[in-house]
């Protein structure tokens, strides 16, 4: 990417922070004059950045941007220097967000596909109703660690939890926080939840989930994703392996289909 | 005439919708010249066939030339206390600059007349609000919460004269013939199912701008809603008191030109509007959409007199033209005159001390506004279309 | 263990008479729920399936089929009547959560049947309609409360309008089809219903089930909408909308989600809501990006950023108990339209016990919500949709004088298509191809046919709203809507007149 194609840009006017609507006003300007590479400056919690935007950009945050960050986005690369708020990632098309701090509540909401790669802990209900299609299969890792309803109403993708502690400085340690909360893939019908953990998450799973252990297919699969994850944070592989993986994934494809009679009366 | 029901309608007809047919009269004196009130009266009281003695009256401007820097409230009281209440409620929010009865010619077997009395008015300055809204605020409290007290008008340097009997004798009752003003309106009532109310006579006024209606709003429970949500109280019940409201809310309150608020009131048909070229139908349907519930449905003619910041005198009748107006200007071009009937212009030129000639008398189209005013005479005739000789630019960005 | 189910009397019986049947088996093949055969001698029946769906009876050539009410006799009781009785029977049956279908099916005392309209009587005259201009055009979107222009009182005719506008969009009719999906309905209904709206320039909502590829041709007429489950949203869906809704409540199924059966999630159905084949469609039962009014701000917010503010977003919520400050959250949440959908609202599938029980009628949901947002001054600035059994134009005529701006209409469109309402869409067995997405009975349902059908209805209901605005001398619908001065009440409760803002007859 030549430096032509991009652009620095203050969320910040006269010591004031620009308001969401401005400031994407400015990012779409810069877009349109064919700049593919937009660094944000001193972004403080402006909402719905990169939402909605499609194609081959990167948008490069310094600060903390606001809810729905890349809401409906379908292709481009966000890559957060801090921490990030809610439902990051919101009905996700396409793309890739790369979050270096913690995250709050539902992220990656409904997703349909990318991948959503945070380096330490999340909130709340994360990768909620995240669904795969055709060749769409949405992705989250998590390198601390989660909190309850992870992975609620699942509908395809994978979600990996890795309950590390990665410090600023570049160390990683193994996180003292619970790999994850109650009501575990609760509702989940398809896909799978990866939580890197040797504790036992049997009272943990909610409605409809169950536990397996990994099988070699899928540590097969999970092998390319781990290694662009640790290449995204600059952690060792190696880590990761030292411990294993349990494995949440349906009971069936139609948890609550028994829940229902239908009948004339 | 009679002698009862001054400030309100009697109980048992309360809270009923008023209906009457009319006659409407006005005229402006374009270089400003104060004519006697009896000119308007002669126009109005040819039309007798419009009204059954249930109602009339007058709206002179420029008629108070000493006191035209304060608000001239005109009063209509039931008894002493219920003047004393309203004049102790008017102190307190400002001053009286001078206050005395309307000069008026009670019959000797009346027992108990209206009190009839004018104050001319400053409210004092509030940083809140500005002192016209304070009047209007001041006229709503006491027409809605003031029993025995009905204010007839409250803009400045002018005054409504009004109600409840013939036009003849209303001219008479106030002895309208000795006021001199620039602009007159005038009103007789033909109601069909109440009795009336001198108060619920025409014209009705808030502030400087006064309604003479001929006809019923269709529309009115939804012009009525629209203006409730801005704050106006619409306690007459009457087609005529919305239709004031809407011209002080889009005119005076929304600051829209003229000739585009008359054009929101009663708007060109949408397969009208397809016709024209892209700019107006943009400004057109937007006009439409957002003042949809301002538009006057049903059949309708009216003449508005509006104080400022210009003397301003307003004909318009609904978009099917179902209720009849009549423009013309005389032969100076020095006064412009609208009626429901030619027989008004013809009145006046039989007359041997008015006998003069009428330059021009024309049929304005329907839903299209004559308007006149002082210092610049006939702005528009009535007969063009919709921005015609308007130079008209958008700002704005969307599209519709 | 013996069977639980209760052996209880068919509610219907179908009648053959064997001197008129051809025995050409034709209504054998036509039944969808299982009940006729040929046992080799005739046609004989399995009344217990029986849904009085009637194709049976259009498709028999000798017309030799009747369905009749089952006369057996149950002991009878007042309280707890035969509807209560097979309640409780089906679900000590079954033991679940019994599933229903259209609209709330209880007999309680409608509304809209209690108004009259007035007309005109000599002081002001009536339209002709047939002869004269009565407008029904309306605009769909967020207005400003006021316009502003630049202008100089010395020059009155060098005028510039200042005012920026949000999106709106002109309909024909005060008319919307409301929100049936793709998987409620079949694609030959579906596709139906998108030709008639494109031709009566009037709109449709898309349902929580994506817009199928062959549909984005209709999208200028499209509302499309957005759940809880997100199925099918992408960019191309929001942005190639007249308008985007976001769905909060459903008048059948207040505070409930959706469930589409995975056996329903055929390929077409799975190309739509982009999800895999055979897996459940949930929509859970909030949206979990919204648990309060500023999170639906912000998802309002978040869609008008996604589509660069061309497109009006609006929200649509159940008639329920506070409607009215919901709503005024909803317009200062920034939404350009508000859909309130009243407890008779149809369904393609609800848990009977929400259908028949939860909200509250349309009329005194649109009665207290355009009166409240009055009050905060917000009325004019949005446009407001309601449904909930509107069921021909009296409905639709009353609705807006009571402060609707436009009408959704759903239940009535299907049976316009054919529809017999047997209640049994959650089966997907429709044996009229409009709630079913099984191949040799979706084929049923002809498009044109249906097609013709909607722009029939519609086109009669707009006559008839015409009809009755030119009685009350009133040419443009515009000055109907909330004009409650031009209803009476005939009911029996005063207090709902007084909800309504409307007076009694007589007064």
């Amino acid at each position: 990417m030549s430096n032509n194609n991009k652009i620095e840009i203050n969320a910040i006017s006269d010591e004031n922070p620009l308001d969401y609507k401005t400031l994407n006003e400015v990012i779409h300007r810069a877009l349109s004059q064919g700049k593919t590479k937009i660094v944000l400056n001193n972004v403080c919690g402006q909402r719905f950045i990169g939402a909605s935007l499609q194609g081959n950009i990167e948008l490069i945050i310094n600060g903390l941007p606001g809810n729905d960050l890349g809401i409906f986005m379908d292709g481009p690369r966000i890559v957060v220097n801090g921490n990030c708020e809610d439902q990051a990632g919101n009905t996700m098309n396409d793309g890739t967000i790369i979050i270096h701090g913690d995250c709050g509540d539902v992220i990656g909401l409904s997703a349909r596909g990318g991948k959503i790669y945070v380096k330490k802990d999340v909130g709340y209900r994360v990768g909620i109703h995240i669904k795969e299609y055709e060749h769409k299969h949405p992705v989250l890792i998590i390198g601390g660690t989660a909190k309850d309803f992870l992975g609620e109403y699942m509908a395809g993708g994978i979600i990996i939890v890795l309950g590390l502690k990665i410090n600023d400085d570049g160390s990683v340690e193994e996180s003292n926080h619970p790999i994850c909360g109650n009501e575990l893939g609760t509702g989940i019908h398809r896909g799978k939840i990866l939580l890197r953990t040797d504790e036992n998450l049997e009272e943990n799973l909610g409605i409809g989930a169950k536990l397996f252990e990994i099988t070699e297919s899928e540590l097969k699969q999970i092998d390319p994703l781990l290694d662009e994850y640790c290449d995204a944070f600059s952690i060792p592989r190696e880590l990761i392996d030292r411990k294993p993986f349990k494995v949440v994934k349906p009971i069936s494809k139609r948890p609550f289909g028994g829940n229902y009679c239908g009948q004339i009366v | 005439m009679k002698w009862k029901d001054y400030t309100c309608l009697p109980p048992q007809f309360r809270d009923q919708r008023v209906f009457d047919g009319c006659g409407i009269s006005g005229l402006l004196n374009v270089d400003g010249e104060r004519i006697s009130g009896q000119k308007v009266v002669d126009m109005l009281c040819i039309l007798s066939e419009r009204e059954n003695g249930l109602g009339a009256g007058y709206a002179g401007y420029g008629i108070y030339p000493k006191y035209k820097d304060y608000y001239a409230l005109h009063f209509l009281f039931d008894h002493q206390q219920c003047k004393d209440r309203v004049m102790e409620y008017l102190e307190r929010g400002g001053y009286i600059i001078h206050s005395e009865a309307i000069p008026t010619k009670i019959p000797a077997h009346v027992d108990f007349p209206p009190i009839t009395w004018r104050v001319f008015y400053e409210p004092r300055k509030m940083k809140s609000i500005s002192p016209n809204e304070e009047v209007v605020q001041m006229v709503m409290e006491i027409n809605s919460k003031f029993e025995g007290a009905f204010v007839m008008s409250s803009g400045k340097n002018m005054g409504v004269f009004k109600g409840n009997g013939w036009s003849h004798e209303i001219a008479e009752f106030y002895n309208l013939k000795e006021y001199k003003g620039y602009m007159w309106l005038a009103h007789s009532r033909f109601p069909t199912n109440t009795p009336g109310w001198w108060g619920g006579a025409h014209p009705f006024n808030l502030l400087g701008t006064s309604v003479v209606h001929n006809g019923e709003i269709t529309s009115y429970g939804t012009n009525m809603r629209y203006l409730e949500s801005f704050g106006y109280k619409c306690t007459l019940k009457t087609d005529t008191e919305v239709i004031a409201y809407l011209f002080d809310l889009l005119i005076r309150k929304h600051k829209i030109p003229l000739s585009i608020a008359t054009t929101a009131l009663a708007p060109p048909l949408f397969s009208e509007i397809e016709q024209m070229e892209h700019k107006y139908q943009y400004v057109l349907k937007n006009l439409r959409a957002t003042y949809r519930s301002a538009m006057l449905n049903g059949p309708f003619s009216i003449v508005v007199g509006i104080s400022d910041p210009i003397p301003t005198m307003i004909g318009l009748s609904d978009r099917k033209k179902l209720r009849p107006l009549v423009a013309g200007i005389s032969e100076d071009e020095n006064t412009i005159y609208l009626s429901s009937e030619e027989a008004s212009f013809r009145r006046l030129m039989l007359d041997s001390i008015n006998g003069f000639k009428f330059k021009e008398i024309w049929h304005p189209k329907s839903g299209t506004a004559v308007i006149a005013r002082v210092g610049d005479g006939l702005l528009k005739k009535g007969l063009e279309k919709p921005f015609e000789n308007v130079n008209l630019s958008i700002m704005g960005g969307a599209t519709i | 263990m013996s069977s639980l189910t209760h052996k209880i009397p068919s509610y219907f019986k179908v009648k053959i008479d064997q001197d008129l049947c051809k025995k050409c088996k034709r209504c054998t093949t036509h039944c969808s729920y299982g009940v006729l055969s040929f046992n080799g001698e005739k046609i004989v029946s399995d009344d217990d399936k029986c849904v009085a769906c009637n194709r049976c009876v259009a498709m028999c050539p000798g017309k030799a089929i009747r369905i009749i009410e089952n006369d057996s006799y149950l002991p009878p009781h007042g309280n707890y009547t035969r509807r209560i009785r097979n309640i409780i029977w089906r679900q000590s049956g079954d033991g679940g959560v019994l599933l229903s279908a259209t609209g709330n099916d209880r007999p309680i005392r409608v509304i809209f049947d209690d108004l009259l309209l007035d007309a005109c009587q000599v002081t002001n005259p009536s339209i002709d309609p047939l002869r004269e201009t009565i407008e029904t055009k309306i605009f769909f979107g967020r207005k400003p409360q006021k316009l502003e222009f630049n202008y100089n009182i010395e020059t009155p005719d060098d005028i510039s309008l200042k005012t920026d506008f949000s999106p709106n969009f002109e309909i024909d009719m005060p008319i919307m089809i409301g929100h049936m999906s793709l998987g409620s309905i079949s694609y030959n209904a579906v596709m139906a219903i998108y030709q008639a709206v494109k031709e009566l320039n009037i709109l449709a909502g898309s349902g929580e089930g994506g817009l199928h590829k062959d549909f984005y041709e209709y999208g200028p007429n499209i509302i499309t909408e957005i759940a809880s489950g997100r199925f099918g949203v992408d960019i191309n869906y929001l942005q190639n909308a007249a308008g985007i809704e976001i769905k909060i409540g459903q008048g059948a199924k207040p505070g409930h989600g959706g469930h589409l059966p995975g056996e329903k999630v055929n390929s077409l159905i799975s190309q739509t809501r982009m999800i895999p084949k055979g897996s459940d469609a949930l929509s859970p039962y909030p949206h979990h990006d919204i648990y309060s009014i500023e999170d639906l701000a912000q998802l309002i917010a978040a869609l008008k950023e996604a589509t660069r503010y061309k497109v009006p977003i609006g929200v649509k919520i159940a008639a329920v108990h506070n409607s009215a400050p919901i709503a005024v959250g909803i317009a200062r949440g920034g939404a350009d339209f508000i859909s309130i959908d009243g407890f008779r609202g149809g369904t393609g599938a609800a848990p009977r016990i929400i259908r028949d029980h939860a909200g509250i009628p349309i009329e005194l949901a649109i009665a207290a919500v355009d009166e409240r947002l009055r009050q905060e001054n917000l009325r004019d600035q949005i446009t407001l949709v309601a449904g909930g059994s509107v069921r021909y134009s009296a409905d639709l005529i009353k609705a807006i004088a009571l402060g609707a701006d436009v009408c959704m209409v759903g239940m009535p469109v299907l049976i316009a298509m054919g529809c017999r309402v047997c209640q049994q869409c959650f089966r997907g067995l429709c044996s009229w191809g409009i709630a079913t997405q099984q191949e040799y009975l979706v084929r049923r349902l002809d498009i044109d046919v249906a097609r013709n059908r909607i722009i029939n209805l519609f086109h009669s209901w707009n006559e008839e709203l015409k009809e009755v605005l030119g009685a009350m001398g009133i040419d443009s619908v515009e000055s109907l809507r909330s004009n409650r001065d031009r209803l009476r009440y005939i009911g029996p409760n005063p207090r709902i007149a007084e909800i309504l803002g409307v007076k009694h007859a007589g007064e």
